[in-house]
């Protein structure tokens, strides 16, 4: 138990970029045990992906270790890796054999032309003698032990052709097919929808134990930390803030930032009305133009139905199909299979599911970027219906300035050739809102709106952070003061903290412009801070939906129930039930119990048990009893 | 993959005969046809051209007859692997082109060869070296290259390679081989004069291949499984190649189809200057005298290596990237 794996002492590493030198690491020191976790926490931009790289001295070339050392004890003597060549011999070795690393994303991290079984193998191939046929095997021994279904398939399986979760489990056997010392994780699971990240880090825990090795993880993700790490490392800015024992660190936050960081993160059970603490906080100001503009529904337009319903929308995409002359549509898969909702004025419906649920598809649909194949969506407009799928020409553009678009990824929603003024004037000019001084006017409202100085009108996106850009977004699709705003995953990109910022900004705009939100979203704890009612979608249909309180007090559907228990809870108390996790089996409808089971031969319906609680499962059972 | 080749084979068959068709049609629009073009030339000269005569031409040729009549004979008899007759030669397309094709072949396959092995090399040290001296050297270089209008650097070359090395001004080979049959002495004249051509054609394709070789490289270099790569403990070089060229190579063999027709008629301007005996002056020459059956058998030809070229390059795209052989099935 004395003997320290890993010692890392006062590291500082630069990185030299144009125009001057970014201290990335401004002496970090730590220390990891054989066969411990240890977690290095912080926002991205803390230094700690810098802190795991030099490590193994795999940093780009623009950074340079400056000081410090980097002791690596495997039983045989210390090694300072940071006085070590970084392509040399020794280094080589130690990289992939004793120490090796998985990365957050699996798609990218894996070469997209080379088979799963000459990517593993080959990091047998160089770190022990064998022959192919034996790396090979070595390889599908690997594959089975991260629980691939079919090992000796997937050697000659492209990383393409896996889903994420499948890549980061080759992501993973590639990284111990050595059995290393030491596996650093670094986000593991951030690109990882939740009940497929509870079964990585599962695996995770348990090829640990099995092989006796310790993890570096590398999170901005405090639910995680609490569930596997033993201890924490909280980076900022390049320096540690705080380290210590998971308890010590989760049960008495000692430094400011710490605290601050265990508040902005959402978590269930929050006290009705709490509100998350951002870390660097904003403040939003004006809107007089904004509220000027809304016009109060008239009286009895409410009776005219809710603000959109949806009514057994449909929408299935064609698998290509190659014929003589080009494709043709072939049976392809149903995205969104009769999904009906309704959302009332004023009102922030979550809805929540994994990758590749139809979530997106369905908020597409509804601001007509799609068409479905079957279904009605209807739009009231200050008591007046709106047949929103049979809008054409002048109509149609005259809808749009009703429904606006909030997209997920802030990097690439925004024209990195146009500056934020064109940026949030454009739906202005493309609805023809106003002269130039009346744009301006509205522009430097909106900046002031989200928080944003007013004098950057002129930068280009690139000059902001993603935080700041998403605000750019929210603020673009302000600018024609819709009714319906459709956020999709709009904080999913984003940092904790940033996060916190952004949720809550989302929170008062709603409040002071008296907007309505479909929130989409993979985070429950997300949702469960934003929304008033919440719907739960698996493969295409709607299986659960019911008000917040309900749908967290008593989820009644198995799928629902599987993603509240796959979310990580930042509180060590209530750890994460990783045995209760079926590999996979939590959103296959066929392997549902009875009676939410749907296959061939049962089809259920929504079961409404009161309360505005409805859950998709055979009426002729008695569900309500389950309830 | 069989399905799929098949098919590829069989688009290309209305693919080239509306090729055939274009062609066709554009030789014809200038106004008159060989036989005007022959009778100015001739009244130029002071001769002249009687109209009983001209008729009887007319009619051999069959020039009298409707456009399209004159088409189908032209496209029937390729099939059957005649290629018309050359008014201008006064000898059949195929005898005309025969020679020439071959020393064409030899320049075009030396001059790919060159490209590509200097291309290379140059093109992933100044990925790896991004910013280094060398790399804004060989960048300065490959612009020069660029920029320098190919007969100039052939005039040049043509200079220096006379007064130094003593090689005969212009052609393949040394005047006294011309016309005779293929020896051990002609090969090596042919060698000894090719250089300059290569040279000439291929600096401007080789800067431009570095280049986008150096782009292409540099994109993947920064990807994620590089690093991947590394942090298995891949030595440097080994990294190198395995992953980030190897995903590089695509957009140049997608571009093995657009290069095989390029170097054979981009060249046509330098094989005039140096008096090359290729087919690109020929078929400049045949289509300024609406010679129209030699130049629309060698549109065609150039028709036929682009559509051949590049459903090579798509099934060698297939062999190499699994992306493109397996993900054809999947939908977005």
């Amino acid at each position: 138990m004395t003997r320290t794996l890993l010692r890392v002492e006062d590291l500082k590493v630069d990185f030299h970029v144009p125009g001057g030198v970014v201290h990335a690491v401004r002496g970090v020191s730590f220390r990891i045990r054989p066969g411990s976790t240890v977690a290095l926490v912080g926002e991205s931009g803390s230094g700690k992906s810098v802190a795991a790289q030099s490590i193994l001295r795999i940093l780009p070339r623009s950074a340079e270790i400056t000081g410090g050392r980097i002791l690596f004890d495997d039983g045989s003597g210390a090694v300072d890796i940071a006085g070590l060549k970084a392509d040399g011999k020794t280094m080589r070795d130690l990289r992939g054999g004793r120490i090796s690393i998985i990365f957050q994303e699996p798609m990218t991290s894996l070469s997209p032309l080379h088979t799963i079984g000459d990517q593993v193998g080959e990091a047998v191939r160089l770190h022990q003698r064998v022959t192919a046929n034996q790396a090979r095997a070595l390889a599908e021994d690997m594959l089975r032990r991260v629980r691939f279904p079919d090992p000796k398939r997937a050697l000659d399986t492209y990383p393409f052709e896996l889903s994420g979760g499948l890549r980061q489990r080759a992501m993973i056997a590639m990284a111990l097919v050595c059995r290393p010392a030491l596996l650093i994780a670094d986000e593991p699971t951030t690109a990882l929808d939740v009940t497929i990240q509870a079964q990585i880090l599962k695996l995770i825990k348990d090829l640990q134990a099995d092989f006796g090795m310790a993890v570096l993880l590398i999170t901005h993700d405090l639910g995680v930390v609490a569930n596997v790490a033993e201890e924490v490392v909280v980076m900022h800015r390049g320096r540690v803030m705080e380290a210590g024992t998971r308890e010590d660190i989760f049960g008495d936050p000692r430094h400011p930032y710490l605290k601050a960081l265990l508040r902005a993160v959402p978590r269930f059970h929050m006290a009705p009305g709490e509100r998350l603490v951002p870390i660097r906080s904003i403040t939003s100001e004006g809107g007089s133009l904004l509220e000027k503009d809304h016009q109060p529904w008239p009286p009895g337009a409410a009776s005219a139905g809710p603000l959109l319903a949806v009514e057994g929308v449909s929408k299935r995409y064609g698998a290509r199909k190659a014929g003589w002359f080009g494709a043709k549509a072939s049976a392809g898969t149903l995205a969104v299979d009769d999904v009906s909702f309704t959302i009332a004025q004023g009102e922030c419906v979550g809805l929540v599911g994994e990758s590749g649920c139809g979530k997106t598809t369905l908020s597409k649909i509804l601001m007509r970027a799609l068409t479905p194949d079957a279904g009605a969506v209807r739009f009231n407009d200050h008591g007046q219906i709106l047949d929103v799928l049979g809008l054409q020409g002048e109509e149609l553009t005259r809808f749009r300035r009703k429904v606006q678009f909030v997209f997920q990824d802030p990097f690439g929603s925004l024209n990195p050739r146009m500056t934020v003024f064109d940026i949030i004037a454009e739906p202005l000019v493309i609805h023809r809102i106003g002269d130039e001084a009346e744009r301006a006017e509205r522009v430097k409202e909106l900046m002031g709106l989200v928080g944003l100085d007013a004098r950057h009108v002129r930068r280009y996106p690139h000059s902001f952070s993603g935080g700041q850009r998403q605000r750019i977004g929210i603020a673009r699709a302000l600018a024609l003061r819709p009714e319906l705003l459709l956020l999709d995953e709009p904080v999913s990109a984003l940092d904790v903290s940033i996060q916190a910022q952004v949720l809550n900004l989302l929170k008062d705009l709603k409040e002071r412009l008296g907007l309505t939100y479909l929130f989409v979203s993979h985070n429950l704890a997300v949702v469960d801070y934003m929304a008033d009612r919440i719907l739960v979608m698996c493969r295409g249909r709607i299986v659960e939906t019911a008000p917040r309180e309900a749908l967290f007090r008593n989820p009644v559907h198995p799928y629902t129930r599987a993603l509240l228990d796959a979310v990580p809870d930042p509180d060590p108390s209530c750890p994460l039930a990783l045995t209760d996790l079926e590999e996979g089996h939590a959103s296959d409808p066929a392997r549902w119990p009875a009676p939410f089971t749907i296959d061939a031969d049962h089809e259920p319906h929504l079961v409404d048990l009161g309360g505005g609680h409805c859950v998709r499962a055979d009426a002729s059972v008695r569900v309500r009893e389950m309830a | 993959m069989l399905g799929y080749v098949i098919r590829r084979i069989l688009i290309m068959i209305p693919t080239l005969l509306a090729i055939s068709v274009i062609t066709f049609v554009i030789i014809q629009l200038p106004p008159g046809d060989y036989l005007t073009t022959l009778v100015t030339e001739m009244q130029s000269r002071g001769e002249s051209l009687d109209q009983g005569r001209l008729a009887m031409l007319r009619e051999t040729y069959g020039l009298d007859r409707p456009m399209y009549e004159q088409y189908l004979v032209w496209v029937t008899g390729m099939l059957r692997g005649d290629f018309g007759y050359s008014f201008e030669y006064n000898m059949p397309v195929a005898d005309v082109v025969g020679d020439r094709l071959l020393l064409t072949a030899i320049l075009s396959g030396s001059t790919i060869v060159f490209i590509w092995a200097v291309s290379f090399p140059i093109g992933i040290y100044s990925a790896t070296h991004q910013y280094s001296l060398g790399d804004y050297t060989l960048t300065f270089l490959g612009f020069l290259g660029l920029a320098t209008p190919n007969f100039l650097l052939a005039l040049v070359l043509l200079y220096f390679a006379n007064v130094w090395f003593g090689t005969s001004i212009g052609g393949l080979m040394d005047p006294h081989y011309l016309g005779q049959p293929w020896s051990w002495g002609k090969a090596m004249s042919v060698l000894e004069h090719l250089w300059i051509p290569v040279m000439v054609i291929g600096t401007s394709g080789t800067a431009a291949m570095i280049r986008r070789l150096r782009a292409n490289l540099l994109d993947e270099l920064h990807k994620p499984y590089v690093v991947t790569a590394r942090a298995k403990g891949l030595p440097p070089a080994k990294a190198l190649v395995k992953y980030p060229l190897r995903v590089a190579l695509n957009p140049f063999i997608s571009d093995i189809g657009n290069l095989l027709p390029q170097i054979v008629s981009g060249a046509a301007v330098v094989s005039v200057v140096m008096s090359l005996p290729t087919t690109g002056p020929m078929l400049l020459q045949a289509l300024r005298s609406q010679d129209m059956y030699l130049a629309g058998s060698f549109l065609m030809f150039l028709a036929i290596l682009t559509v051949v070229g590049v459903f090579l390059s798509d099934l060698a795209l297939a062999a190499l990237d699994p992306r493109i052989r397996l993900g054809g099935g999947a939908s977005r």
